[in-house]
């Protein structure tokens, strides 16, 4: 399990994540969702240790991140950031491979070459796995990405916006994925996302931040109606049922 | 071509300009010549492995193909430490005369100094690659003149004996460092062989590297300071040679297609060893030391230099 309490983070002087209190339930998918600068970003890196939090701690399984080995964690969180500009040339299947390094370190056994092959599977990349990266459209470079961090086959995957640069097919694809992840293998998601429409769907649980604050944290039904929302957005969002999926209509031409 | 061919061709070519550099147009005594030649040619090998596996390892750390640590100064560095030692303390002081002190002294400052610029220039934001150029320039030309400012002062004796010392080259190799260094560089290969692999892992950025379980802000530290013990060894061999790290680093990139560090390391060293010891064979027998090869080397480095920089620009553009 996962427990953040009470972290807070500056940058300077001012608070871009608060006092944010939040339990990740395992075998559910999270979203984070909140206006641009709400901190979802920044929050998720210091749940992953890539950012140090100024105050208050972060708990796997009762033990500090701190604490935790850096390989040892690596085994049971993995985190993917939004930007992925990579400085070396490297073929998906390269890519993806790395995502063993905390069991191989570096030198693949059978097991590790079965995970890589999963992996690529599931994100529909095998007939691209000899392509360079830089090949690739945005997309595509997306799903390898993602493949790795698969591969790394950790209890928990952190997501920061995996659905940039991506069209909705591959959005819709790469949210079903996810689903099946937590649904067939037990693993838990903690996904950032703009859309708060794919959070409505595809999501267990929603926590709303605002201005580095905690908003909202409960089951996505609770999160997903229009007062709710209202709060956090700061604009009218009616709210239509369709085929037991609320659906956000954000758009209005009308105003 | 697969990787470990073009290994063996370039350490093929590089034992052939070693033997031509040992036997060729022997004159004389060759008992007393060739000892020579073997001693300049190990330190030419010694200075080129150490330059080429500084310059790729500190790439890594700094995600950047075109900064080198020569480029960022690190080797104005040793001359600053051995000209403040001749400025404050004398060529008769105990910081000259012992050797190993001496060096160490060198070693340290610049490892500081290494530091000191990761922690501005590279951990706070990421800068354009401009601005990292530009200040290293700026603090290379900071450093060059507050060298030559403190060289004026000094007794003029004292210069020429500190001069001997800063413009090192293949012809005059400070032979009594060359078992240090060898000792130096076998146990940063020891060390290199340990963290290969999170080498590699490095390459793929901060934000990846740790998630793979990577200390990655240990690690650089630990390549930083490797980097910088291996350009202290090469430069207080031979003196400094500004663009040569550049150019093996790259050319070892666009020559061998794998993202990983054993095989850049390998073939960078390689192409470091071709062409001092090749290049060398021609200053001396070719153009009969009418020139000097780091003359050539950033001649060429310089051109081969912004020819990257305008590809770079053209790749971010």
């Amino acid at each position: 399990m996962i427990e953040i309490k009470g972290l807070t983070k500056r940058f300077g002087k001012k608070p871009v994540v608060e006092d944010v209190t939040v339990t990740i339930e395992p075998g559910t998918i999270t979203s984070f969702i909140g206006p641009n600068g709400a901190g979802k970003s920044t929050l998720l890196s210091m749940v992953s240790r890539l950012l140090e939090a100024d105050t208050g701690e972060v708990l796997l399984d009762q033990n500090n991140v701190k604490k935790w080995k850096s390989s040892d964690f690596a085994k049971r969180v993995s985190i993917l950031k939004q930007a992925n500009y990579l400085n070396v040339r490297l073929t998906v299947r390269e890519l993806v491979s790395f995502g063993r390094y905390p069991y191989s370190k570096g030198r693949l056994s059978a097991e590790d070459e079965k995970f890589v092959d999963q992996a690529i599977d599931y994100m529909n990349l095998a007939d691209m796995e000899n392509k360079y990266l830089d090949e690739l459209s945005g997309g595509q470079k997306q799903r390898a990405f993602i493949a790795m961090v698969i591969a790394q086959d950790t209890d928990y995957i952190l997501l920061d916006e995996p659905l940039n640069n991506l069209d909705m097919k591959h959005s819709v694809q790469i949210m079903k994925i996810l689903r099946k992840l937590v649904d067939e293998l037990g693993k838990t998601v903690v996904i950032v996302l703009h859309d708060i429409n794919f959070a409505s769907v595809y999501s267990d649980r929603i926590v709303a931040l605002k201005n580095g604050r905690l908003m909202k944290n409960g089951p996505t039904r609770e999160i997903i109606n229009s007062d709710v929302l209202r709060e956090i957005y700061d604009m009218d969002i009616p709210i239509q049922e369709q085929n037991g999926c609320r659906i956000c209509v954000y758009f209005n031409s009308h105003i | 071509m697969r990787n470990s061919t073009k290994l063996m061709i370039l350490a093929a070519i590089a034992i052939v300009f070693i033997l031509l550099y040992g036997f060729y147009d022997i004159k004389g005594g060759f008992d007393y010549a060739f000892p020579k030649r073997m001693l300049r040619v190990t330190a030419m090998i010694i200075t080129g492995i150490a330059i080429a596996y500084s310059t790729v390892v500190f790439q890594t750390i700094t995600h950047n193909r075109i900064l080198t640590p020569s480029v960022m100064g690190l080797d104005s560095m040793y001359q600053v430490v051995q000209t403040l030692i001749y400025f404050f303390a004398g060529s008769m002081s105990v910081w000259v005369l012992n050797k190993y002190l001496n060096f160490g002294a060198a070693i340290f400052a610049m490892v500081v100094f290494a530091l000191i610029l990761y922690r501005f220039l590279f951990r706070a934001d990421k800068h354009p690659i401009y601005f990292l150029l530009l200040i290293g320039m700026i603090i290379g030309t900071l450093l060059g003149s507050f060298v030559t400012f403190l060289q004026v002062l000094i007794d003029p004796v004292e210069y020429l004996s500190l001069q001997s010392r800063l413009f090192a080259t293949f012809t005059n190799v400070k032979t009594e460092l060359l078992f240090i260094s060898i000792g130096i560089l076998a146990l940063a290969f020891l060390y290199g062989y340990l963290i290969m692999g999170q080498l590699d892992v490095m390459s793929l950025g901060r934000e990846n590297a740790i998630n793979l379980g990577i200390n990655y802000d240990g690690m650089v530290m630990r390549i930083l300071i490797l980097s910088s013990v291996l350009i202290a060894t090469s430069t207080a061999l031979v003196g400094p040679i500004t663009f040569f790290g550049l150019i093996v680093a790259n050319l070892s990139y666009q020559f061998l297609v794998t993202f990983k560090h054993s095989t850049h390391i390998l073939g960078a060293s390689l192409i470091s060893i071709i062409a001092l010891v090749g290049g060398n064979f021609l200053v001396e027998h070719i153009f009969e030391l009418r020139t000097t090869l780091s003359v050539i080397i950033n001649f060429i480095g310089g051109i081969y230099f912004i020819y990257l920089l305008l590809k770079e620009s053209r790749a971010a553009g």
